[in-house]
């Protein structure tokens, strides 16, 4: 177990109430048809952004799926800002272009989020492949979930990542469900994902997505190989989504039953946390009380701040399209 | 000075790699093997392997690795190996390349050059001779350019290296060997302007890349027979310079459009579209299309020949519009 420090893992578990709250939210918007589209909730799912993101410079790439809001909150985005995106409104991160599934924040060097499952994992080795072009010693950060390991192009990104050597890191988030279809009907090494990386020289390796810690010690260890030259790195991160695929999706329902999401529950990376911090007391309820009231109050303000800002005007419909300069 | 049109590109391509270090070459057969059509010929002996990159036989991933490059700053030049090949990559073409500008309010650019050959060359069959311009013409953000000529093939790949916006760069196989002068020292060529590529009152001829030679040949013959055609070439098909084809139009009341492509949802069917919209009092008669048959491109030589367009077929068109028929 490395050193534990009460204010770095009070921060950890701040950031992931963050995501957790921020989408609670979130859903409640899209029931009141505030926001619309798709949206797919992280819940359950925020260790993995948190411990992954934590392990990286300011200055690193993170790119992402479609279920992006927990890594660009992770990446310190600011909430309103994503919050208005959600809305469509001209102040989202994206000038309400993106919407839930498109978010980027460029200064933060969050990509994006794509939505074409397996499309993103090529435009990772690009990044990857750019930053070893100009010398720097940047790595890349991809996360998808396990759903995109049938696809193509994550095996054709997997092949050009590991012949040349690319400072990337894939994240396979394996929550066991592609929407609907688990991994055991979708995915002929369903019980290795790894392995699929390991087939192209890549160094592979599992870890418990529910545990932040061991998320961060991992993506510490691998990004600093990484950063050394020593990549690709591939780490399938063993998780679980509390909701359903979207929001038309419920929790559980015909394809998977309501005891095996209680059951996945009971290792909610929040209380797990939780429980380490308070067993290790570096931490009281106080200190939980405070960081909810917090964390409700910046939920509170990005709401409001996204229900006051402006729709983008039709003007703003053909900016963009191409870059003028 | 007298280059091929496949020294044209090489040219152009040596001289922006000499200017800007952000510029790569990737490509299947693009270094060792000197390209699979030698248009990059010299390449990995001057500028190296890391700026002359070989792929796998990996479109979607090469292709979409350039992108991401291209969103970390980097220029990248993709040479498809045919345009054919392109399919394989549209996924990274049209849902990221095209996309990422708009959908990241303008925080991301993706400056790449994709560039290759097509259309039909001699009997390859249905999978290695497509005319695709349509299909990428048809998505908003993505530049298309079809040059023609080697003085044109030179100064608008320059100009496209230079731009920071996608572009499709279509090259014609035929045209390869083709010689024109390409003038001493460095030009450039604006993107989205055409050219009166021969000047003519009777009848307008709008045709780009391949078919421009066709229109030419055919302006000859029909100028022994008294008959004046003004040949416009757009150079660029997206953005297309309709100003200098209506003008033409306005003045000689008469239009032909010829296009190797498919006839249903072609290219031609847009411009005429367009100057129905613009110059529709101005003509005398009914548009006239010249294009390719609405078939997958048989292998044999008299079948092939009556897919594609032909000089017999233009000067039948323009006759048939000046009533000399």
């Amino acid at each position: 177990m490395p050193t534990m420090d009460r204010v770095d893992l009070l921060h950890l578990y701040r950031q992931m109430l963050l995501i957790r709250r921020f989408e609670e939210k979130s859903a409640e918007m899209y029931a009141l048809a505030k926001i619309a589209g798709f949206l797919h909730l992280y819940i359950g799912e925020e260790a993995i952004a948190v411990g992954a993101i934590a392990a990286l410079r300011p200055d690193d790439y993170a790119i992402s799926a479609y279920r992006d809001h927990g890594h660009c909150l992770a990446r310190g985005s600011d909430p309103g800002h994503v919050m208005a995106e959600l809305f469509g409104k001209a102040t989202g991160l994206c000038q309400g272009k993106g919407g839930s599934m498109h978010l980027v924040d460029a200064p933060r060097r969050f990509m994006g989020g794509y939505a074409i499952v397996g499309g993103h994992i090529p435009l990772a080795t690009g990044l990857a492949f750019a930053t070893k072009y100009q010398q720097l010693d940047l790595v890349t950060v991809c996360f998808f979930g396990e759903g995109a390991i049938p696809s193509g192009q994550a095996h054709e990104a997997l092949n050009l990542a590991a012949l040349w050597k690319l400072p990337v890191i894939f994240v396979c988030e394996n929550n066991r469900y592609g929407m609907g279809t688990s991994s055991e009907r979708a995915i002929a090494l369903y019980a290795d994902v790894a392995g699929t990386a390991r087939s192209y020289g890549i160094m592979a390796e599992r870890v418990d997505g529910m545990d932040v810690l061991a998320v961060r010690d991992v993506m510490r260890k691998v990004v600093e190989q990484a950063r050394a030259g020593q990549g690709p790195f591939f780490i399938e991160a063993m998780t679980y989504r509390f909701m359903g695929h979207s929001m038309s999706d419920p929790a559980h329902g015909h394809y998977r039953t309501k005891a095996e999401v209680e059951e996945h529950r009971k290792r909610d990376p929040l209380l797990l946390l939780k429980q380490t911090i308070l067993s290790n007391n570096l931490g009281a309820e106080t200190d939980f009380v405070q960081l909810e009231r917090e964390v409700g109050d910046v939920v509170t303000a990005a709401v409001k701040f996204a229900d006051d800002s402006p729709f983008p005007t039709p003007s703003a419909l053909y900016t963009d399209v191409m870059r003028e300069e | 000075m007298v280059l091929s049109y496949r020294e044209a590109l090489n040219q152009a391509m040596c001289e922006e790699m000499r200017r800007d270090s952000r510029i790569f070459l990737i490509g299947e057969e693009v270094g060792h093997y000197q390209g699979a059509f030698k248009v990059s010929k010299g390449f990995v002996e001057e500028f190296g392997p890391q700026r002359v990159v070989d792929t796998p036989i990996t479109e979607a991933g090469f292709t979409g690795l350039a992108i991401g490059a291209a969103m970390a700053g980097l220029h990248p030049i993709v040479e498809l190996m045919t345009m054919n090949f392109g399919i394989l990559a549209l996924d990274q073409i049209v849902n990221n390349a095209a996309k990422i500008h708009y959908m990241s309010g303008g925080q991301l650019s993706v400056p790449i050059v994709i560039r290759g050959p097509g259309s039909a060359a001699h009997q390859l069959g249905a999978q290695h001779s497509q005319s695709l311009e349509a299909w990428f013409c048809h998505v908003p953000g993505l530049k298309v350019i079809a040059p023609a000529t080697p003085h044109d093939a030179k100064g608008l790949l320059k100009s496209a290296i230079r731009d920071n916006n996608p572009v499709i760069f279509l090259e014609a196989q035929l045209l390869y060997g083709t010689k024109g002068d390409v003038g001493d020292g460095e030009y450039t060529i604006p993107i989205g302007v055409a050219e009166v590529k021969r000047a003519g009152h009777d009848a307008t001829i709008v045709a780009y890349s391949k078919m421009l030679l066709l229109a030419l040949e055919a302006a000859d013959h029909l100028s022994r027979e008294g008959i004046e055609v003004e040949v416009i070439d757009p150079r660029t098909l997206k953005p297309l310079d309709l100003h200098t084809i209506v003008a033409s139009v306005k003045k000689t009341g008469r239009l032909v459009i010829v296009e190797e492509g498919w006839r249903f949802c072609g290219l031609g069917a847009q411009i005429a579209e367009s100057v129905y919209a613009a110059a529709f009092d101005y003509l005398d008669a009914p548009i006239q299309r010249v294009t390719g048959e609405d078939v997958p491109m048989p292998y044999s030589r008299p079948l092939e020949d009556a897919a594609i367009p032909d000089k017999a077929r233009v000067i039948e068109a323009v006759k048939s519009l000046c009533g000399t028929q």
